[in-house]
């Protein structure tokens, strides 16, 4: 009789917990769904389903005539060519409010607490970051495309904006986390914040400030293609265009262009960073 | 020879410096692609400087401003404001949960769980994956626009699809890197693929999917804010209906709204990761 006892349960001791708290999430996520409009079956419907359709079939073949190609082959290096003018004015914003922001170079701190004032730049400054990459860099765009007009300027100054809040927030970090005792001593015999700054901060984390602005250039590459299509140049402005006129080989082409194109960005920064390091 | 090279690197006192260029420092041909790479692309594109250093584009951007602190409050508009917010959440939480599913189906053929598997969809698995993940969520909208219409539907799509491409690389590297004792326990035991995955590799990796379903739901709720620019929903559809109209007490108030919104999740994520970690 303690044989039948021995046999292996055959049902999850579990399951009736799994059951309640996977009904308990469902009822959680009913409004959610209600909000988000999800009603997947309107894509059943043929109306619906029928032009989406025939721009997906005329994905195939994608539009290849040399014409063509060469306008895409121009765009794409628009789109390039945006994020690294964006990044190089990021850059130029970025590294001045990083050291403005930076503890390390202190003179104040070095005894004891640092002094209000500076304290107080540094804060501010921090917070100058802060807002600046809180704004979604499309929203940088909308605002700059209205002042600007339509063309790759508000691409550039959008990019620049947004780039420049989290490369000097970052910037800031790296050069945090080193080793500063360097740089106490350097300012403790005498030398200038920046003196301190070439000597003793950057040495140490250059490869790291490196490694990281490569990594935002292919982020920028990203954005820039993205960017477009509120209209502020490159390869995105075309796509959306093409998306306007429903013309699926066109958009196929340049899907395809900007997919190996972020590939490409992605493997050249990644053997870039092996090559430097 | 050793030697040799060791007294050439000490540099007494009395030598010159390094000369700046030197064609075997990577650091100058670095530097040197760079400045080309920075020098083709500004001359490359005709930017508009002078434009935008006028006299003319000042006083825009400045009415531009004066007009966008003007903010509009009515209750009415803050009502309107509230459902945009919360239908920005419900399309990062719907998304992301899309993608939660999408990213696991497609994470399990793309994962070699044991030594012998034949992981026959690997490779294919890992390329829609790829496909999914390097076309970012707004082209994704305006792509799901066509099928799904405008509004709130074609957003949560795109929030997924990108989504499940992101989590369906990390789910898988998840389920390849799972300690492999307690499933090939039960393997030898003639247990079925399908319940070795439930009962042994999925509570092994859970804590790691949920880390990373939170961390992209937060990104998540960010990208929501501004996809609704193409017409996909949310805070961003109405900003992009009232900058259209011109109507820039409404945007600024709409403005304020997404920053409020980022502004509170990155917050929350702040204090929530402090609460963990202590």
């Amino acid at each position: 009789m303690p044989l039948a006892s021995s046999a292996p349960l055959r049902r999850d001791p579990a399951a009736r917990q799994r059951v309640f708290w996977a009904l308990a999430s469902l009822a959680a996520l009913w409004p959610m769904l209600v909000l988000s409009e999800f009603k997947p079956w309107l894509l059943w419907e043929d109306g619906a389903l029928k032009p989406a359709l025939r721009f997906v079939a005329d994905f195939v073949p994608p539009k290849m005539d040399s014409e063509f190609l060469w306008l895409v082959a121009r765009e794409t290096w628009r789109t390039v060519a945006i994020a690294t003018a964006g990044l190089t004015l990021a850059l130029l914003l970025a590294i001045p409010l990083a050291l403005l922001s930076v503890r390390v170079l202190s003179v104040s701190a070095l005894t004891g607490r640092m002094a209000p004032v500076p304290a107080a730049a540094r804060q501010l400054v921090r917070w100058l970051l802060m807002v600046l990459r809180s704004v979604p860099e499309l929203i940088w765009a909308l605002v700059f495309v209205r002042v600007v007009g339509l063309g790759p300027t508000a691409g550039v100054l959008a990019i620049a904006l947004t780039f420049a809040g989290m490369l000097g927030k970052v910037y800031a970090e790296i050069l945090e986390s080193s080793d500063t005792h360097p740089a106490a001593s350097l300012l403790r015999n005498g030398s200038g914040r920046l003196q301190t700054f070439l000597y003793a901060l950057l040495p140490q984390s250059a490869a790291e400030l490196t490694s990281y602005t490569l990594y935002r250039w292919e982020c920028a590459i990203r954005s820039s293609a993205v960017l477009g299509f509120v209209g502020a140049g490159g390869l995105g402005q075309m796509m959306d265009a093409s998306m306007k006129m429903f013309n699926g080989s066109e958009v196929a082409t340049m899907l395809g262009v900007f997919m190996a194109l972020v590939w490409l960005a992605d493997r050249f920064s990644a053997g870039l960073r092996k090559w430097l390091a | 020879m050793k030697t040799v090279l060791d007294e050439s690197r000490k540099l007494p006192p009395h030598r010159l410096a390094p000369p700046l260029f030197n064609a075997r420092c990577k650091a100058c041909w670095f530097v040197l692609g760079t400045l080309l790479l920075v020098v083709l692309s500004f001359w490359s594109l005709d930017l508009q400087w002078a434009k935008f250093l006028s006299m003319g584009a000042f006083s825009k951007m400045g009415r531009f401003l004066a007009e966008l602190t003007q903010l509009e409050g009515s209750p009415a508009f803050i009502r309107k404001l509230l459902v945009a917010a919360l239908e920005t959440l419900a399309m990062s939480a719907v998304g992301t949960l899309l993608a939660v599913m999408l990213g696991l189906a497609l994470a399990l053929p793309a994962s070699k769980t044991f030594n012998g598997d034949p992981a026959r969809w690997r490779g294919v698995a890992r390329l829609v994956l790829n496909a999914l993940r390097s076309i970012p969520e707004l082209i994704w909208a305006t792509l799901l626009l066509i099928a799904a219409g405008l509004g709130p539907f074609a957003g949560t799509l795109a929030l997924g699809l990108h989504t499940a491409g992101v989590l369906g690389r990390l789910f898988a590297e998840a389920i390849e890197n799972a300690p492999p004792g307690p499933s090939d326990a039960l393997r030898v035991r003639g247990v079925p693929e399908g319940r070795v995955f439930l009962y042994a590799t999925l509570p092994q990796v859970l804590p790691q999917l949920m880390s990373y379903t939170l961390y992209r739901w937060e990104n998540n709720i960010r990208a929501a804010a501004v996809l609704g620019v193409v017409g996909a929903g949310g805070l961003g559809q109405m900003l992009a209906f009232h900058m259209g109209l011109f109507q820039m007490g409404e945007t600024g108030s709409v403005l304020l709204a997404m920053l409020t919104l980022v502004a509170l999740v990155d917050a929350f994520s702040f204090a929530s990761r402090r609460w963990m970690s202590v």
